[in-house]
């Protein structure tokens, strides 16, 4: 697999300020990777991100996106690139299709009609087809101020989709958003993903979004302070571990002094997952369990951990 | 024709034609472009003509009205410019600064559009003017045309250079009208400028403002008696310094807006 976006040695130190926001930030993106930047607020996420995508200048450093160069290159890179912002950026004066038809030609796709009815057939083809994936073929005509939030943010990705962009920078996507726009939103971008092979580079702050990610990079303080899969951080920086209980607690913990099973605390206790696995520890346990529960870590426990050792 | 031109022309088509859409959908915004000039042309105009008339020996509320045409298409050309900074944080201005459009061709987009806005919320003054029985003529009109797209895109370029100097939201709101409110008096919107204390007459000859007023009034007053006492300079002279200015303030602005952009 090639590199869809490289940076190497990264600096931006904003004028007045007295630190860098990015400081010496290197990383690689495969070509259809899903990699998720993350940090806690002010770490430089957003920063990095409007480098990337050339609307904020660099102080020092080389980077790559889809084969151009983010300095000398920032047209091709464009072309090359969809962003969906942390702010909403639909007109709402305007309706579904002008929204996607002002892209469109801002992208160089269709030349600019002042109708939908005089705009070329592909098209009226195209915009009908994005209608039904929405879900609003009746609504397609009516100024968006009446949409959901939801909607709006589909809206967004589909027209940040329609010039077919390599990469796809989502800044924090689904802020604000109910638990159920946010899932249905994911399921949406999961499909793309898989028909496209869209690279889709990440922002967010609701850490359950990156558990399919394929690498997440942590930034803190403008340092790249972790990079790898969401198995190996979780693996490195939380314990799996397996709590048991039971109404004769002597039983059970003589039980395990046999089993040479590891554990803290006396009941209820705490068997650390490291030589051995939950269902080993489990299946050899004969005493009546009144407690049983397998830890399996989330990336928002090793992030937490991540973070918590960099202050360290 | 390359395949650039035709590109860039369509964007510069579809950035304007966004803001006439906006306008004629935001029917607040239609009105108030009808009451501003009204308080300006029948109340001020109307009472200042019902007292100075027969001193000066013209028509004040004529005098007005002229002013007013020259004054309401630059500022609010220039103001609509600004709004590129207001929105740009929310909004669809995020998704034209990501666009693979060269930034030259968004301020031209939005100097194309907002000179378009400017126009039609100059019907609002026209049918004032014929309201109050301001004398007009089809020559005088056709010869004025010309006069009203140059006042616009001066205001555009005027609004480019501010906007460049202007980081945010905030800064906009609070330096802007403190930049076009002393030119209202200035350019002698309401208010002859032929005499002035050395100090005022500087500044009103400073302020761009002045030259649009005095080119609409030009070619307003052109072949009438009143003309001498009204206008300031010939059109000729107002078109070269607002050539000038128009060339210098885009030119200067733009470079610095391109480059305040991107370098934070």
């Amino acid at each position: 697999m090639s590199n869809v976006i490289t940076v190497n040695h990264l600096i931006k130190h904003y004028r007045k300020a007295k630190t860098n926001a990015v400081d010496d930030v290197s990383f690689n993106v495969e070509e259809g990777e899903f990699f998720a930047l993350l940090g806690p607020n002010g770490a430089g996420k957003t920063t990095t991100i409007s480098i990337l995508n050339t609307t904020l200048a660099k102080t020092s450093g080389q980077m790559e996106v889809a084969g151009y160069n983010v300095d000398t290159q920032s047209s091709q890179v464009r072309q090359s690139i969809g962003v969906i912002f942390q702010n909403p950026s639909l007109d709402l004066n305007l309706t579904a299709e002008e929204n996607v038809r002002f892209h469109a030609v801002l992208y160089g796709l269709y030349p600019y009609r002042p109708s939908f009815a005089l705009m070329p057939s592909a098209y009226k083809r195209k915009v009908k087809e994005l209608a039904e994936v929405l879900g609003i073929t009746g609504q397609i005509y009516q100024p968006i101020k009446t949409f959901s939030g939801g909607m709006k943010r589909k809206l967004e990705i589909i027209r940040g989709l329609i010039h077919n962009p390599k990469v796809l920078f989502l800044d924090e996507p689904t802020t604000g958003l109910d638990p159920e726009s946010r899932q249905n939103l994911w399921q949406y971008l999961m499909e793309v993903r898989k028909k496209q092979s869209t690279t889709i580079f990440l922002t967010t702050h609701y850490l359950e979004e990156t558990e399919d990610s394929d690498r997440v990079c942590i930034i803190n303080h403008g340092k790249v302070i972790a990079l790898s899969t969401p198995h190996s951080l979780k693996k490195k920086f939380v314990d799996e571990y397996v709590v048991v209980d039971s109404h004769n607690r002597e039983e059970l913990q003589k039980e395990l002094l046999k089993h040479t099973f590891q554990f803290e605390g006396n009941g209820p206790f705490k068997i650390p997952l490291q030589k051995n696995s939950a269902q080993e520890v489990v299946s050899a346990l004969k005493t009546k369990l009144s407690v049983l529960q397998i830890h399996t870590p989330t990336l928002e426990e090793a992030y937490l951990e991540v973070i918590k050792e960099d202050h360290e | 024709m390359s395949k650039s031109f035709w590109r860039n022309l369509n964007a510069v088509a579809m950035i304007s034609a966004r803001d006439l859409i906006k306008l004629l959908r935001d029917r607040t915004r239609i009105g108030a472009s009808f009451i501003f000039p009204f308080v300006f042309i029948g109340i001020l105009g109307g009472s200042l003509d019902a007292n100075l008339s027969k001193d000066v020996g013209y028509n004040f509320l004529v005098f007005v009205f002229t002013g007013v045409i020259g004054q309401t298409l630059f500022q609010s050309t220039a103001s609509g410019i600004i709004s590129l900074v207001e929105d740009r944080q929310n909004d669809f201005s995020q998704e034209l600064f990501v666009a693979p459009v060269s930034r030259y061709i968004i301020i031209l987009g939005k100097i194309v559009g907002e000179s378009l806005v400017a126009l039609v919320q100059l019907s609002g003054i026209i049918l004032l003017g014929i309201l109050f029985r301001v004398p007009m003529n089809l020559t005088q009109l056709t010869l004025m045309v010309p006069g009203l797209i140059i006042c616009c895109l001066f205001g555009g370029a005027f609004g480019t250079l501010v906007m460049a100097n202007l980081s945010d939201q905030r800064s906009a709101n609070q330096i802007f009208p403190f930049l076009i409110f002393p030119q209202f008096f200035l350019s002698g919107v309401f208010s002859p400028i032929t005499k002035l204390p050395p100090l005022l007459f500087l500044l009103s000859r400073l302020a761009p403002m002045t030259y649009a007023v005095d080119l609409m009034r030009g070619l307003y007053y052109s072949g009438r008696p009143e003309y001498s006492k009204v206008v300031l300079y010939s059109p000729a002279i107002d078109l070269a310094v607002i050539s000038g200015l128009f060339c210098v303030m885009l030119l200067v602005g733009t470079v610095m807006f391109v480059r305040n952009e991107r370098n934070k």
